[in-house]
């Protein structure tokens, strides 16, 4: 449920939790303007979401981004698409609105010989759209201002007034990427708001699908690394690697994508014996085959040579920002969502995967992911091991008109929130793993040498459709 | 590196891709004007080993300025429409336009209609249709192969 705070002890209620060690996990805002509201879901340190509201009279609302920096993009998307001016949060740049005047959304750097680049919408690559201003002299980037929003097709607006199924179309097109996670955490939410509780058969499901959606993106991303040094054999390898990973998908499901796979309040996914064993060898050939690939990129020279004390995150400024999933575990930040998930299968015996060394490096991001790999391949041996029926849901408790969802992506922690009007939608948010991630980008960085920041972009391998919506 | 090199040749080349009748080449530019994503990655595979594009001919560029053909994705957000024309207007005469995928085509668009100009067919000729959602690489690779023959 929503815990109403007076606006006045806004600041109090939030400094209270965020002492006693809670996090803050996103932020939203119902309505616009004079009659907007404006929320702030907040993780006690055992994991457990709590959501505060306050009004924000006259349009505005006390900010919290000094109490917690990682509230900034959310007030600063509040501001830009309801209306809400957040007292204390100067400057307030524009982030989802795109104006014209470069002061309205740069960070102002100036000196001697300090000049910009600009990139994008557009890139070199095959690569979703979003610009990317850098600040830098000679080679050295100074700061990196990242203005997104370029494929805003106003997802969570077109939800509004439909129903929980229409939600669910939107939600899950988001990002194809993260289709499966983006999929659960909104179903999660809509079946707490209908007092729904998953059967055991459909949390097993989910879980298969969010691990299959974990081993196509991690394989993807790694490649995407060695791309970005450009190292061929690397990048292919793992290309071809992905490939089989989907092409399991789609003999499990239909889908590469593992599109249309996840419903509202009942399971899709049923798979029979020869369906699962068919997999499971395979994934067994993929595991052995990947990892003989991954030992290989650890002994080539020229991409290790580029890894080391590059894009560094380090535990502090990861903790401030927000920064979550495999970006904020490379960095010594022990979270993961998984290890909290009652809906899911995972169970209280999930340890999340941790560095080497917690450097928060490029070095570090990748090798996190290679030992993700294990873990998600492992998890997918134990999920295919027995057929499976079609789950349902069963009734747990009254409905309520808000429910909230929080899934571990490729990425990074994804919440879903869900506030309901009787059947329809009065509001949905996505803030998804990538969304929590894009700050911690331009913070590595920083220092860093130009030609490399296309590799420590890559070495976070943010998804733009995931924050656009 | 010998190992990867190795995995890489036993990635057997089965797509079995009729192989166009002449030898000719088209360069190719993508550009994202509002996907999903998923068309993106479908397409990065389609100069992966196993489709590997680059042996027919077809290659990925990175500028407009040397494409005979401007891949778009997606719904075409209002943000990204300039950015698209002017990519667009970039390239020489003759140009081709192909829309990647059922977004670009205008098929099935989630959304808020105030934030999309599309679609695609509305801003510019389209010469190339690949439906799909997204399209499988091997059906991108089918599609851009036969505009070998155009």
């Amino acid at each position: 449920m929503i815990l109403t705070v007076e606006t006045d002890h806004w600041r109090e209620a939030i400094a209270r939790r965020l002492a006693g060690g809670g996090r803050f996990a996103g932020g939203w805002a119902v309505g616009s303007g004079t009659t907007a509201a404006w929320r702030v879901a907040l993780l006690a340190p055992d994991g457990a979401p709590e959501v505060l509201g306050c009004a924000a009279h006259g349009g505005r609302a006390p900010t919290i981004v000094d109490l917690a920096p990682a509230a900034d993009w959310d007030e600063r998307e509040a501001h830009d698409l309801h209306a809400i001016a957040f007292d204390g949060h100067e400057p307030m740049r524009a982030l989802v609105a795109h104006p014209q005047d470069p002061a309205a959304w740069m960070t102002p750097v100036t000196g001697d010989g300090v000049h910009e680049v600009a990139v994008g919408p557009i890139h070199a690559g095959v690569i979703e759209s979003g610009h990317f201003r850098l600040h830098v002299v000679g080679e050295r980037i100074l700061a990196l201002d990242t203005r997104l929003s370029y494929k805003h097709r106003g997802l969570e607006h077109a939800a509004e007034g439909g129903d929980l199924a229409a939600g669910l179309a939107l939600a899950g097109r988001a990002c194809a990427a993260c289709a499966v996670t983006n999929s659960v955490a909104y179903a999660h939410a809509a079946e707490e708001a209908l007092g729904l509780w998953p059967e055991r058969d459909l949390r097993v499901a989910r879980t298969l699908l969010l691990e299959l959606e974990r081993l196509y993106n991690h394989l993807h991303d790694i490649g995407a690394l060695c791309a970005g040094v450009g190292y061929a054999p690397g990048s292919m390898a793992f290309a071809a690697l992905k490939d089989r990973a989907q092409r399991v998908n789609e003999d499990l499901t239909g889908h590469r994508f593992l599109f249309r796979t996840v419903a509202v309040g009942e399971g899709v996914l049923a798979l029979e014996r020869s369906a699962v064993e068919g997999a499971r060898g395979e994934l067994r050939e993929l595991r052995a085959d990947s990892a003989a690939a991954w030992r290989e990129l650890e002994f080539a020279g020229s991409l290790q040579a580029r890894l080391d004390d590059v894009g560094v995150l380090d535990h502090d400024a990861a903790l401030r920002l927000g920064a979550s999933g495999p970006t904020a575990r490379a960095a010594g930040v022990r979270t993961d969502a998984r290890s909290h998930s009652p809906r899911l299968w995972y169970g209280s015996g999930f340890t999340p995967a941790v560095p080497r060394e917690p450097t928060g490096d490029v070095a570090a991001r990748l090798q996190l992911r290679a030992a993700e790999l294990e873990i998600t391949y492992e998890l997918l041996d134990e999920l295919l091991a027995h057929p499976l029926a079609r789950g349902t849901t069963t009734l747990e408790h009254e409905p309520r008109p808000f429910g909230l969802g929080l899934v571990e992506s490729p990425r990074g922690a994804t919440l879903a929130a869900v506030e309901l009007a009787g059947s329809s939608i009065a509001r949905l948010r996505l803030r998804t793993g990538s969304y929590a991630n894009w700050p911690a980008v331009a913070h590595a960085a920083v220092g860093n040498l130009l030609p490399d920041f296309p590799l420590i972009n890559k070495s976070f391998e943010l998804c733009y459709a995931c924050v656009d919506r | 590196m010998f190992v990867l090199l190795r995995q890489l040749a036993q990635v057997r080349r089965d797509a079995a891709l009729a192989r166009p009748a002449r030898s000719r080449s088209l360069a190719l530019r993508h550009v994202d004007a509002g996907s999903c994503n998923g068309c993106e990655h479908e397409l990065g595979l389609v100069t992966s080993p196993r489709y590997d594009l680059q042996r027919y001919g077809l290659d990925i560029v990175a500028s407009p300025r040397h494409a005979d053909v401007l891949l778009v994705t997606g719904a075409v957000t209002t943000r990204m429409a300039g950015a698209l024309l002017i990519a667009y207007n970039a390239m020489p005469e003759p140009r081709l336009v192909a829309a990647l995928g059922d977004c670009a085509l205008g098929r099935g668009i989630l959304g808020d209609p105030a934030e999309l100009a599309g679609p695609l067919e509305d801003l510019l000729p389209v010469d190339i249709r690949i439906p799909g959602c997204p399209p499988s690489p091997r059906a991108i690779a089918e599609h851009l192969l036969a505009a070998l023959e155009l």
